[in-house]
């Protein structure tokens, strides 16, 4: 009874926007329910002209490199070992976690017999894009699971198991990476099948190439985003320093990508490019403010130490840059002329807003209880065995001897 | 997938459109051979006179009706419409759990045990032809079959079976010499083309028309077999892989055997000063 007891009491004492998303969330699981219970055609604005709505293009498509920021900060800060940016890492891979988590219960809530998920391995099809991505997001997830696990750990003092997390933070970022790499462009590949469905404008056999590199660079984008609104509204130190760091190489990946862009809309795609006035614009829209304007934020000085426009630049990234591009790739560019157009219907709107809202909500939750921020390592030593716990450095004896005074 | 197969032997629909009287004896042959339930229409709800507007979950295949004019005279054109049941199905190759198979005998064919639902076939064929059972809970991909059923005991698929005129059936080669020597007795009467000779790299159906093929309302289909597409980019998943895998490790065995050795030599150094305090 006790125990009830307080987690109400913890619960009361949560603010107004954290009820106000956990509300979203049980109408979000209210309205999955539903659709288990009445079927996808019911519930949803799908049909056979858009066997594929808000779900994939929101809930797999988009979420998935929104969710790239724990593979690509991991490589940079253990792999390229830019260890001063360590104190980003944890809220990246949380990020990541609850990201593919969500991916995946999106994916089981799209799928018509969601009951015979499990025939992917008993029937697996080596040449299925969609065989490729449902492999790597269920490794990855798993990945991102025992990356996320160490705070965990840490928390409840289980010391064995955080032993072997640590012996395996390595290997697992690396594993992690190529994983990520695959599904990330493996995602472009689904719409290589839709030769003369996908417009010209976006269709071309680079689309894999371009799905990654814009996942790398919205991966380090969410992280500042994320740094800096977690920085506004939850209290937690400015990085804007650290974060200085990422604005340096956000440029090239970018600029590599607007050049691929270019270099595939002139060489390799199909003609007629600028038929339809509407796609046209949102082709543009994506170019100039999801990559030619942040580009150009990104190279100034001011980039380095100013939050607010680091903050502009990196949103700018993630809204037009990328949940533009994959909305005009798997939705817009795909609708035929004198199609009739699909808007996803009221209960489609709320399992993805609910999704939304369970990211944050978990997000805030998570660092609520466990030690996601506090992950600064220069001020902390981590090295085992110290009893397993976390210890200040200046006060173990062995450490002082070998201190740098 | 790369290798090249043989589909002279497939069997192969013949539809000769000029020849369709737009009866739709084909239509009602194929709801009751698989069973299908009847659709409410509307008259005129679609294009013109063809019922129902298109194909779904509960019509497999669907006579079109193209009004236009020839010489003054109100003309009517029709297209069958129907699964290409293509040499190289995209909807085999995008299936993650190999649901449809590319049959010897010559049709596609879905196996539902294994379908999980995720509706790539129907994103990936370039035809239009996968529909969804969105009346149901749990839903199934369905098509036509190519009667199967049929075919594998010797028998005609049942369209073909009930068609008074237009249809042949008969294995790929066969049919393909016959719609040629059509289009060469009558040059004046036929659009010179087969359509499913390149399309999507060729089908088990094949149209003759008198109408262009586009404005009758067939799509405009790559010759490449579609999952050459996919593939293109798929077969380099193990490189990719790899490389990835395998130049982030060696990177980071660099960057970290670089901070071993700057410890290593600020140690050393520690050292040194230690013993000259000393």
């Amino acid at each position: 009874m006790s125990i009830v007891m307080r987690i109400l009491r913890e619960v009361h004492s949560y603010s107004w926007p954290i009820k106000f998303l956990n509300l979203l969330v049980v109408a979000g699981v209210a309205a999955a329910a539903a659709r288990f219970v009445f079927g996808l055609g019911a519930t949803t604005n799908l049909n056979d002209t858009y066997p594929w709505g808000l779900w994939i293009s929101f809930d797999v498509v988009t979420s998935v490199p929104l969710a790239a920021g724990a593979f690509t900060l991991g490589a940079v800060v253990h792999v390229f070992h830019i260890k001063k940016l360590e104190p980003l890492v944890r809220p990246a891979i949380l990020t990541g976690f609850l990201g593919y988590s969500l991916v995946c219960i999106g994916l089981i809530l799209d799928l018509g017999q969601p009951h015979h998920a499990f025939n992917i391995f008993l029937y697996p099809n080596l040449h299925s894009p969609m065989f490729e991505v449902a492999l790597c997001v269920m490794s990855y997830t798993t990945v991102a699971l025992l990356e996320f696990l160490a705070p965990v750990c840490e928390k409840f003092g289980f010391h064995v198991p955080l032993r072997l997390l640590r012996t395996l933070e390595l290997p697992l970022i690396v594993l992690g990476a190529a994983i990520a790499t695959l599904h990330q462009s493996t995602i472009g590949t689904f719409f290589l099948i839709a030769v003369d469905k996908l417009h010209n404008l976006w269709y071309n056999p680079l689309l894999p190439l371009q799905f990654w590199t814009s996942a790398v660079f919205t991966g380090l984008s969410i992280v500042i985003v994320e740094a800096i609104l977690v920085h506004r509204h939850l209290k937690q130190p400015d990085e804007t320093e650290l974060l200085a760091t990422l604005t340096r190489i956000l440029p090239w990946f970018l600029g590599f990508y607007l050049a691929l862009k270019i270099y595939a809309l002139i060489f390799l795609a199909g003609r007629p490019l600028f038929d339809r006035p509407g796609l046209t614009i949102l082709f543009f829209a994506e170019i100039m403010l999801g990559i030619i304007l942040p580009l150009v934020l990104f190279m100034t000085k001011r980039s380095r130490t100013d939050s607010s426009i680091q903050l502009k630049a990196a949103s700018l990234v993630v809204f037009f840059g990328l949940v533009l591009n994959r909305f005009n790739v798997s939705m817009f560019g795909m609708i035929q002329e004198n199609q009739q157009i699909y808007f996803p219907s009221l209960l489609e709107s709320v399992v993805t807003v609910g999704i939304i809202a369970a990211h944050i909500l978990f997000f805030a939750l998570i660092a609520r209880y466990l030690p996601i921020f506090e992950h600064h390592p220069e001020g902390v030593d981590y090295t085992i065995p110290d009893r397993f716990r976390k210890i200040k450095k200046e006060a173990v004896p062995a450490q002082g001897a070998l201190g740098m005074s | 997938m790369t290798e090249k197969k043989d589909y002279s032997n497939q069997r192969t629909f013949l539809i000769d459109l000029t020849r369709c009287t737009g009866c739709r004896g084909c239509q009602v042959a194929c709801k009751q051979w698989n069973q299908l339930e009847a659709e409410k229409t509307t008259f005129f709800e679609g294009e013109g006179y063809q019922n129902p507007p298109a194909m779904s979950e509960h019509t497999f295949t669907k006579i079109k009706f193209r009004d236009y004019q020839r010489h003054g005279y109100n003309e009517f054109a029709f297209y069958k419409e129907m699964c290409m049941h293509c040499n190289d199905p995209a909807c085999a190759s995008v299936c993650p759990v190999g649901a449809f198979l590319k049959t010897p005998e010559g049709p596609v064919i879905y196996k539902p045990e294994r379908c999980i639902g995720c509706r790539f076939c129907m994103i990936a064929c370039p035809f239009g032809v996968p529909k969804y059972q969105w009346s149901k809970t749990f839903p199934f991909v369905v098509k036509c079959t190519g009667c199967y059923s049929r075919v594998k005991e010797g028998l005609i698929p049942a369209c073909a079976k009930a068609c008074p005129s237009a249809i042949s059936y008969g294995s790929r080669s066969d049919m393909i010499r016959e719609a040629k020597s059509r289009l060469q007795a009558r040059p004046d009467k036929y659009f010179n083309r087969v359509y499913g000779m390149e399309e999507a790299g060729g089908t088990s159906v094949l149209y003759l028309s008198e109408l262009p093929f586009l404005e009758l309302g067939f799509r405009k289909v790559t010759a490449r077999p579609l999952p050459s597409y996919t593939w293109a980019a798929l077969r380099l998943v193990p490189a990719v892989f790899l490389t990835m895998g395998g130049s982030l490790a060696f990177i980071s065995w660099l960057t970290h055997r670089k901070e071993r050795l700057r410890r290593e030599q600020e140690e050393r150094n520690v050292r040194e000063h230690g013993k000259e305090g000393q």
